[in-house]
């Protein structure tokens, strides 16, 4: 029983982590947005790092995605989607991008 | 320490405190997995609409009219939240805490969720004031296309909640609640993961770029 304690305790630390974690991020996003306003390209390069990092902080303490052995599957599947994903929003503004360039609207 | 061999399945789970329910929830829980992905996918292409519309306004009003950024932030907030919320929840269940830290945690949970979609749904008729409507351009059109989906998962994981719990009443915490509790909590971390994308890419994206 006094093993179970333990590893409820080490569980719900994980939890805590990924919630400050996340907290963390999410507070630095909005301070950075606040106080250096949101025009420029190299505020928002940061708000998107600041982003996926915070995607991987909850897919690791919240979702439990990790490179242990048994979690591949899961983690092939994530990153197979991911890929899908990619190619489809790279190819929808890639594409549509190009087309507003060749027909002057301007867009992207 | 020596891993026992009924924990080959990391992720969320029921542990070896529920040998039976905990083996006929891994495989579904795959499953689940499946249809969270299938349902990312869906989310990626309307992000992808959004991405190409930022800038068709057509004369409308735009982000810098529309976006409220402090009620964003509570969203955010109470949404990350509710992610921590209806983890204890599965910790309660996985390490058989009284039924009442359960339902506490998952009441919690549902309160935070309701309390999200008020402030959405208040943002949106506020939008709305503005003119900012789905048929006034492209861009809303695509705005209201994307987050709304998000508010709308938010909303079925919410009556999910309230049928969890209808059931937890009426049969008690068997195998197959617990089962559906596991996919609820793995739901609910991926709508938290669809808004962490949705702050980063519609609301600061559309004022970066719109």
């Amino acid at each position: 029983m006094d093993r179970r304690a333990d590893l409820h305790k080490r569980e719900r630390r994980r939890y805590v982590i990924g919630y400050g974690g996340s907290l963390l991020l999410t507070l630095a996003v909005f301070l950075i947005a606040h106080r250096y306003g949101i025009e420029t390209k190299g505020v928002y390069l940061s708000i998107g790092l600041l982003g996926l990092a915070q995607l991987v902080v909850q897919l690791v303490y919240f979702l439990h995605i990790d490179r242990r052995r048994s979690s591949r599957e899961d983690l092939d599947l994530i990153l197979f989607s991911t890929l899908v994903l990619l190619i489809i929003i790279g190819g929808t503004v890639w594409i549509l991008g190009n087309l507003a360039i060749r027909m002057h609207l301007q867009m992207m | 320490m020596r891993r026992a061999p009924t924990q080959s399945y990391p992720g969320i789970n029921l542990g070896e405190g529920h040998a039976s329910a905990h083996k006929a929830t891994e495989v579904v829980t795959f499953g689940f997995w499946v249809f969270l992905m299938s349902d990312l996918v869906y989310f990626g292409l309307m992000f992808a609409i959004y991405i190409t519309m930022i800038d068709a306004q057509a004369g409308g009003p735009g982000p810098h009219e529309l976006f409220d950024l402090k009620s964003i932030f509570a969203q955010t907030l109470i949404l990350l939240t509710s992610s921590l919320t209806v983890g204890l929840a599965m910790l309660a269940l996985k390490y058989n805490l009284p039924r009442a830290r359960i339902v506490l945690w998952f009441g919690v949970t549902l309160v935070l969720g309701l309390s999200f979609l008020v402030l959405e749904i208040r943002d949106f008729l506020n939008m709305a004031a503005q003119g900012g409507i789905p048929q006034r351009s492209g861009f809303l059109s695509a705005f209201y296309g994307l987050v709304p989906l998000h508010g709308l998962h938010v909303a079925s994981g919410c009556l999910w909640l309230i049928v969890l719990g209808i059931q937890l009443r009426m049969f008690g915490l068997t195998d197959l609640l617990m089962s559906r509790m596991v996919r609820l909590a793995l739901f609910w971390h991926f709508l938290d993961l669809i808004w962490v994308g949705i702050i980063t890419i519609v609301y600061f994206g559309g004022l970066t770029y719109g």
